[in-house]
């Protein structure tokens, strides 16, 4: 009924200035991605499946204003919807999109990370994230958003719905009625970010006790086991071969010579807990590195 | 000698008795597991009987939740490999293609088509390892003990040549952002033809010693059965729905990934549903997945396994989601990247987690061996429902 147009004009919102976030106009195809080269000067064709479901999505009659943006994101079709038409949506995927099948629904919490690690020095084997809160594709209000994935299993397509949530209040309108598989994803959901389903029949604890008390998957919920002991490439800093030893040695007490003349029993065991800790890097070193040195 | 005289009027009464008088057998609850053999881990399902009847079956899943998703916002992405791994550890190798071919979307990298194809024979031979074991394990679930150990003895010969490939018989880990780790080793391409051959052998020897037989039917046919639809809106995937007749394969019908599209494969479907059902997709699958490996021995391009990627894994700001067909269903990730060593946030989704929620309404008014059966035939990994 109402046209969706003003919603689809590629005007990037401050919030998301980030490259594949703006409109079905990545240079995303559905089946391979671009190099990064290209990127501006290549006109992307927009997809056509993407272009049929926006079509069928804007045809549904949503109410004003539903559809608050879409996104292209490396060939999958992110709609963001209002928070009072997340229900709705579902209704509208499954009539009139032919969306049968449930993927999943989870939660983002987008506020970054407590950083770690800054005195990490070059040390890689623990990420860092950045300290501004950015929003990925299709956009988002603000920390705290849900997202879902349906998929069609006779017209074979899917798409991602997205929806902001209310820090303060987070709210979400239930999918159980829908599709019966919600239950178990929005019981994880509400353990995970606490968000409360509104509708859902019995929302209790799915994997964690049921005393447990916060959300772990919230960004401000620290990871336990790395303040009981901090990550080993913190503090098992041994010297690379070629240089000097004693070069770094952030215990002094531990060994003067060098981390590796060191042989004592409690040296090796660490030794092997380091050397399955990333065993990766070592052989991407090999194989990757080639190139660049 | 006196005759034994009975007042018939008593002997009226204990026929009422046996016949009229119902006894009281009331609701009771039945905790199946968390250490019950048919769950093959710790999945516990708190099920309220009427006699032998289940009224109503609450899963309580969680003993294994290792927290992955939080734990991948801690992980570079080459460490992340490690962790899902563990996630559906019958069909590791299978587990790791989603979430790099998400990392290498995000970065704009291409394995090299040897690679891919590489990735294909082995994600096919890891689905024959998982199936073989469900084919043989099956059978014991019904009372036959025979299958499992034929099921054992031919997966070993599988997961021989995935140790001879990768090093690990479990857990690969062979998967590298851009390609793999190593070649195949000298000698493996004939050694896995041969292998086939045992596997379409054992697939045939399965269909008499089980498929064949009269209680494995009895047991198994119109027990369980899913709706297509009922499923689809469960979200259970893979063999699972095919089984009902829902005709849906991420190898055919999703965005092309590996060399699926240049492969000659049919996706097999049965209408009813039941755990036969699922049974029988399965064993036809198996036999698919041997013969789509033979097609990849015979069409593996030579070349390199490692595109150029750079020294340190940075991965591009952005957002993906990949999914794939795994052995137990489908397989995904949506991975969200800030351009950092590691990912911002990974939902994984796993197959098993959708298979088995929709067991409080498949088990609602069946019979308590049936209830294993049920179990044994959707088959799920306990990592892949708690991660």
């Amino acid at each position: 009924m109402p046209d969706e147009t003003p919603d689809e004009s590629p005007e990037p919102t401050a919030a998301e200035a980030a490259g594949d976030a703006t409109q079905d106009a990545t240079s995303a195809e559905p089946t391979e991605v671009a190099p990064p080269e290209p990127e501006p000067e290549v006109a992307p064709e927009p997809n056509p499946v993407h272009e049929e479901l926006l079509a069928l999505l804007r045809g549904a009659g949503f109410a004003d204003g539903a559809i608050i943006e879409t996104a292209d994101a490396h060939g999958g079709l992110v709609v963001r919807v209002a928070n009072d038409q997340w229900r709705r949506a579902a209704e509208v995927a499954k009539e009139h999109l032919a969306c049968d099948y449930l993927t999943f629904i989870a939660g983002i919490d987008w506020q970054p990370a407590p950083r770690e690690g800054d005195e990490a020095g070059g040390d890689t084997s623990s990420p860092v994230q950045p300290t501004e809160m950015t929003f990925g594709a299709a956009g988002s209000a603000g920390r705290f958003q849900a997202f879902a994935h349906v998929q069609s299993t006779t017209k074979k397509w899917g798409l991602t719905f997205k929806t902001d949530v209310d820090e303060a209040d987070p709210r979400v309108e239930s999918w159980v009625s829908v599709y019966p598989g919600a239950d178990w994803h929005e019981r994880e959901c509400w353990e995970m970010y606490g968000f409360v389903f509104d509708g859902h029949p019995n929302l209790r604890h799915l994997y964690l006790p049921f005393e447990f008390e916060g959300h772990p998957l919230r960004k401000d919920y620290a990871l336990l086991a790395r303040i009981v002991k901090p990550w080993p490439g913190l503090v098992d800093v041994e010297p690379m071969p070629g240089e000097p030893p004693g070069s770094e040695s952030p215990e002094g007490s531990a060994g003067s010579a060098s981390g590796l003349a060191a042989q004592g029993p409690g040296d090796e065991a660490r030794e092997v807990d380091q050397e399955s800790g990333s065993p990766d890097e070592t052989s991407e070193a090999k194989v990757g590195g080639g190139d660049e040195s | 000698m006196t005759e034994l005289q009975l007042d018939p009027s008593a002997l009226r009464h204990l026929a009422d008795a046996q016949v009229n008088v119902e006894l009281d057998t009331g609701d009771m609850i039945l905790n199946l597991g968390p250490q019950h053999p048919a769950t093959h881990g710790t999945l516990r399902i708190v099920v309220r009987l009427d006699g032998e009847r289940v009224l109503s079956a609450d899963p309580v899943i969680g003993y294994m939740h290792r927290g992955y998703e939080k734990l991948t916002e801690f992980r570079t992405y080459p460490q992340v490999t490690t962790l899902i791994n563990r996630i559906d550890w019958l069909s590791s190798f299978a587990n790791e293609v989603p979430f790099m071919d998400a990392a290498e979307k995000l970065m704009g990298v291409d394995a090299p088509p040897r690679a891919q194809w590489i990735r294909t024979t082995l994600t096919e031979l890891s689905r024959i390892a998982t199936f073989l074991l469900f084919l043989g394990e099956m059978g014991l679930q019904v009372g036959a003990l025979t299958p499992a150990f034929y099921g054992f003895r031919d997966r070993e010969h599988v997961l021989n040549l995935i140790e001879a490939a990768t090093g690990g018989r479990f857990h690969p880990n062979f998967n590298r952002i851009g390609g793999l780790k190593d070649d195949l080793p000298w000698g493996w391409i004939a050694e896995t033809r041969a292998t086939m051959k045992i596997v379409l052998d054992a697939c045939d020897q399965f269909e008499d010693l089980v498929l064949g037989n009269e209680i494995f039917e009895a047991r198994t046919k119109g027990i369980g059965i899913i709706p297509g639809a009922m499923g689809t809106g469960y979200g259970v995937s893979g063999s699972n729905i095919r089984a009902s007749g829902v005709d849906w394969d991420l190898r055919r019908d999703g965005r092309p990934y590996l060399a699926y599209p240049e492969l000659d494969f049919k996706v097999w479907t049965h209408p009813d549903g039941d755990s036969y059902a699922r049974y029988w997709v399965r064993l036809q699958e198996t036999r698919e997945s041997a013969r789509i490996v033979l097609q990849c021995l015979e069409a593996m391009p030579a070349g390199p396994i490692m595109a150029k990627v750079p020294r340190i894994i940075k991965v591009p700001e952005g957002e993906v989601w990949v999914e794939t067909e795994n052995p137990l269903g489908q397989m995904a990730y949506y991975v969200i990247s800030k351009g950092a060593t590691g990912p911002f946030r990974v939902k994984i989704r796993s197959a098993s987690f959708s298979n088995v929620s929709i067991l409080p309404w498949l088990l609602q008014g069946v019979y308590v061996p049936d209830v294993i059966t049920i179990l044994a035939s959707l088959y799920f990994i306990l990592g892949d429902i708690d991660r």
